[in-house]
């Protein structure tokens, strides 16, 4: 494992957490990306080793604080999600960015039907569609993110492996 | 480097020991309070990233102050003085006020008044639900604030805290689905509870019946029952009133007057306090 890797990886999340908390104009709101799922998405996809399920769980619990939802709402959901990338990560590192990204797609459809769920067992689930717009946005905007954070890694980390 | 073979638990046993460990998680606490610690410590990790979203606004409002002229400066303070004089005019009538009150509960042998006391917290501009009614603040645990203490600004009730931890907190408003509030009718003293719909704007009285004194216009103030709020603050004024027969309850909408929205600031109150009544002087 190594350290750097891990470093930058931790900052894009902490950043990622920044832009999912950043107050936005009230039309804006709801379509909002997904940005931490995103970020670590593509870390799972990259270095599966040093990233994966555990983090994705701390930073579910994060969220899940962050909303001041049930602790354990977002964690459930981000866990499975980074659970299917972890599987098949070496078939979408080949797939092109469109099929990533639909891929993205039907799993953050999962995460938020997940965290629906929970929320409407809780009594306050949101009554329009526009909820589940965030997977849309998020899987338009994911080949931006992909470039991005592959320049960030590669401008960093040089790794032969893979 | 990377290890080939030797990986420690596999992935699968860690993403079923996780998932059920979030529901756990979730059960925990959803039933009882023991995970209010875990939720604080977290919260304070979370807060340098929330006061650093935040500090582009605080700094835009800090050089706003910093370099607006002096013309308006003076113009400023010509007017809150002037509404400094009016507010202790009023204020030494609630005074004499105060003291009679005290003086005919203790001929009544009632349970005297409480007090209250407030301090200002500061909202720190972070969206979190888009679909929950919740703000947070930059007072905590470290200021005494605890779990479910009302907040009011200048116009009326804001909510009530839902989780402290040390440096701040979020408050959940009067207009979560989730809230409910016991208030009053100050023109009838008709009581009823007002319930949050999700929506920033109104609020929904439950269960009025057909034949009850109530207006559009009235006013809304905190009946104190619960004990969670002090009584007497205005809550919300009612907008929309629709009797539809076939329906056993009237309908009834009203427009929270505090600013939920716009404030920058909220105070938070505590009640059941023995009564000091300030001296105006200090």
């Amino acid at each position: 494992m190594n350290n750097t890797n891990t470093r930058i990886g931790l900052f894009t999340i902490i950043v990622a957490f920044m832009l999912a908390m950043m107050p936005l104009p009230d039309w804006a709101i709801a379509f909002r990306p997904d940005w931490v799922t995103l970020v670590l998405i593509y870390w799972t996809m990259a270095l599966p080793a040093s990233i994966g399920v555990t983090i994705a769980w701390l930073a579910g619990l994060m969220l899940d604080v962050s909303h001041s939802a049930l602790l354990g709402q977002h964690a459930l959901g981000l866990v499975l999600v980074i659970y299917i990338i972890h599987t098949q990560h070496q078939r979408l590192r080949v797939a092109s960015l469109v099929q990533q990204a639909l891929v993205i797609f039907f799993l953050l459809l999962l995460k938020q039907a997940l965290v629906l769920w929970v929320s409407g067992i809780m009594g306050h689930a949101p009554d329009t569609w526009l909820y589940f717009m965030p997977s849309l946005t998020s899987a338009l905007i994911w080949p931006w993110v992909y470039i991005i954070l592959r320049d960030l890694r590669r401008k960093f980390v040089y790794q032969p492996h893979y | 480097m990377q290890t080939l073979f030797i990986q420690g638990p596999s992935v699968t046993l860690r993403t079923l020991i996780l998932v059920i460990a979030s529901i756990v998680l979730m059960t925990v606490d959803h039933r009882w309070s023991h995970m209010e610690g875990v939720r604080n410590a977290l919260a304070y990790v979370l807060y340098p990233l929330q006061y650093t979203i935040d500090l582009p606004i605080r700094l835009y409002h800090w050089s706003d102050e910093t370099l607006s002229t002096h013309q308006t400066l003076l113009d400023k303070n010509h007017q809150l003085e002037d509404l400094n004089l009016q507010n202790r005019v009023r204020l030494q009538k609630l005074d004499i006020l105060e003291k009679e009150n005290q003086r005919l509960r203790e001929l009544l042998r009632a349970t005297p008044k409480t007090g209250e006391q407030f301090l200002i917290a500061e909202i720190i501009n972070v969206d979190v639900d888009p679909y929950r009614q919740l703000i947070t603040i930059n007072k905590g645990s470290n200021d005494n604030v605890y779990s479910s203490q009302p907040a009011i600004d200048a116009q009326g009730v804001v909510g009530q805290t839902i989780h402290v931890s040390a440096m701040s907190s979020t408050i959940m408003l009067i207009t979560d689905a989730s809230h409910a509030l016991p208030v009053q009718i100050d023109r009838t003293g008709l009581r009823a509870v007002a319930f949050g719909t999700g929506k920033i704007d109104y609020l929904d009285l439950r269960h009025i019946p057909h034949s009850a004194d109530i207006r559009e216009g009235d006013t809304l103030i905190t009946s104190g029952l619960g004990g969670r709020f002090p009584a007497n603050y205005p809550v919300a004024v009612i907008t929309q009133i629709e009797r539809s027969p076939d329906e056993t309850f009237v309908t009834v909408r009203a427009e929270p007057l505090a600013q939920l929205d716009r404030s920058r600031e909220v105070l938070l109150v505590w009640h059941n306090q023995p009564l000091i009544i300030p001296n105006i002087d200090e």
